[in-house]
């Protein structure tokens, strides 16, 4: 390091030719930035504040001392969340001064908790607590999948291995149904946004009874965007009973917690998702025996209840048989009371002439006309002597 | 955009329900054959169904105006 001669000029030794607070923090700044480039530095985190701009400002400390720290945007985006307060992290920083503030600080690129995977770890911890706080990790609202879906919604990349499983196991098992497929990428830049996208997509899909969203294996970097709080809750808001399938076996996404049934892989989830056409066989097979069976029941409990009728209705005919008979006689007897015959028997005789009309006038009686006289036991020949007239 | 295909679920559901009728209530003669020719046709759609199904795979797209359409899936 060159020392004093960095400030390039011979510092003011009077207060003639003194400096302005600009200029001493500009060739502080500048001394500074020249004399350290980048350096990593270990501490603990505290005072952490995130400004809306995105920017994040805190300070690191140890026992002896502590500096102002600044990490923009543009850097602390590519971690899964804040450190948390009193956290010990490894920082890569570029010291330099804030000229308006006259403050030295570390622009921090890149943030390390000490202990493996720490931010994310308490990043997903807090993801969690907020869903917990808001009911939507409670087991009371899990749903039951539906018996045999017809129309399953899938969100996942269009071209992944995921998909490719679930239209092999579901094909297999159960091809009666319909996948449709809500493409979004599952991992970098913008998956977070599409996954929430095409989730609310889902609910406005027609006649669909079920989802699922998921992603084959991969890092636990690759696998972030299911630990993502928004995607949680685009999870949480499918209106639908919904599986969350993230192929990894040890760890748990949020989305599986909030989702109605958690997956290890795309193919478990499409094994969930549908029944097995196989059963499905077996218990028509059983169906078909018990209709059978149920059939023949009815057939003899007919048979059964025809025997009872039959007596009845034997019983029945036998009654109107003799209300018969008996209004047969009482015609007969009404039609044996209106024959001529008995009216013969009588004392009467009925007059007809040779072609056997019966001559019913005395006009009918010509002179002379032969005809016949019939009696109950037979007929009399006989003639016309004249008229009474 | 095309309805679902017929309902095995709805197939099977009215077969139980005339296997239930005609394993425990004692129905007239006639309407027992009618329930039954209805079962028998019910066991051989859902049959159909699952032999003779073919998985339908759609792709979903929002257009631009919010419409929504689907098409097939090159598989």
């Amino acid at each position: 390091m060159g020392g004093l001669d960095l400030f390039g000029t011979v510092p003011p030794a009077s207060a003639e030719g003194a400096w302005s607070v600009a200029d001493v923090t500009r060739r502080a700044r500048q001394l500074i930035e020249a004399g350290f480039t980048h350096i990593w530095v270990r501490g603990e985190v505290t005072g952490f504040k995130a400004y809306r701009s995105g920017h994040w400002y805190f300070s690191l400390r140890d026992a002896q001392a502590q500096v102002r720290c600044v990490m923009w945007r543009s850097d602390n985006q590519r971690l899964p969340g804040p450190p948390e307060e009193g956290m010990a992290v490894f920082v890569e920083a570029r010291p330099s001064v804030w000229e308006e503030r006259g403050e030295f600080r570390l622009a921090i690129k890149q943030l390390l908790p000490t202990a493996e995977d720490g931010l994310w770890q308490l990043q997903l911890e807090r993801a969690r607590a907020a869903l917990e706080r808001d009911g939507l990790l409670d087991p009371a609202r899990k749903r039951a999948l539906p018996g045999y879906p017809r129309r399953i919604a899938v969100v996942t990349s269009p071209d992944g291995a995921a998909l490719r499983d679930m239209v092999s196991v579901v094909g297999r098992r159960w091809p009666l149904v319909e996948l449709w497929v809500v493409p979004s990428k599952v991992q970098g830049e913008g998956a977070e946004e599409e996954l929430c996208a095409a989730l609310a997509l889902v609910n406005r899909l027609p006649e669909v009874d079920l989802a699922i969203v998921g992603r084959g294996g991969g890092s636990r970097e690759d696998l972030w965007a299911f630990n993502s709080e928004r995607v949680a809750r685009a999870v949480a808001d499918v209106s639908v009973p919904i599986i969350s399938a993230v192929g990894h076996e040890t760890d748990v996404a949020l989305t599986d917690l909030v989702a109605d049934v958690r997956a290890p892989t795309p193919s478990a989830a499409a094994e969930a998702a549908v029944p097995d056409r196989s059963a499905a066989l077996d218990a028509l097979a059983a169906l078909s025996r018990r209709l059978a069976r149920g059939l023949s029941r009815q057939a003899e409990v007919g048979h059964e209840r025809l025997e009872r009728t039959a007596d009845r209705l034997s019983g029945s005919v036998q009654m109107q048989l003799e209300r018969r008979e008996n209004r047969l006689e009482r015609l007969a007897a009404t039609l044996d009371a209106l024959s001529p015959l008995k009216v013969l028997e009588r004392g009467y005789a009925v007059a007809r002439d040779e072609t056997g009309r019966v001559l019913k006038r005395a006009a009918a009686f010509t002179p002379d006309l032969a005809f016949r006289l019939g009696f109950a036991d037979g007929d009399v020949r006989a003639r016309t002597l004249g008229s009474d007239e | 955009m095309s309805d679902p295909k017929p309902s095995f679920r709805e197939e099977l559901e009215r077969l139980e329900a005339i296997v239930r009728a005609l394993e425990d209530t004692d129905i007239d003669l006639d309407r027992a054959l009618g329930l039954f020719e209805e079962g028998v046709r019910s066991l051989k759609t859902a049959r159909e169904l699952l032999r003779d199904s073919e998985l339908t795979v759609k792709r979903v797209l929002e257009e631009s105006d919010g419409a929504i359409r689907t098409d097939d899936l090159d598989r």
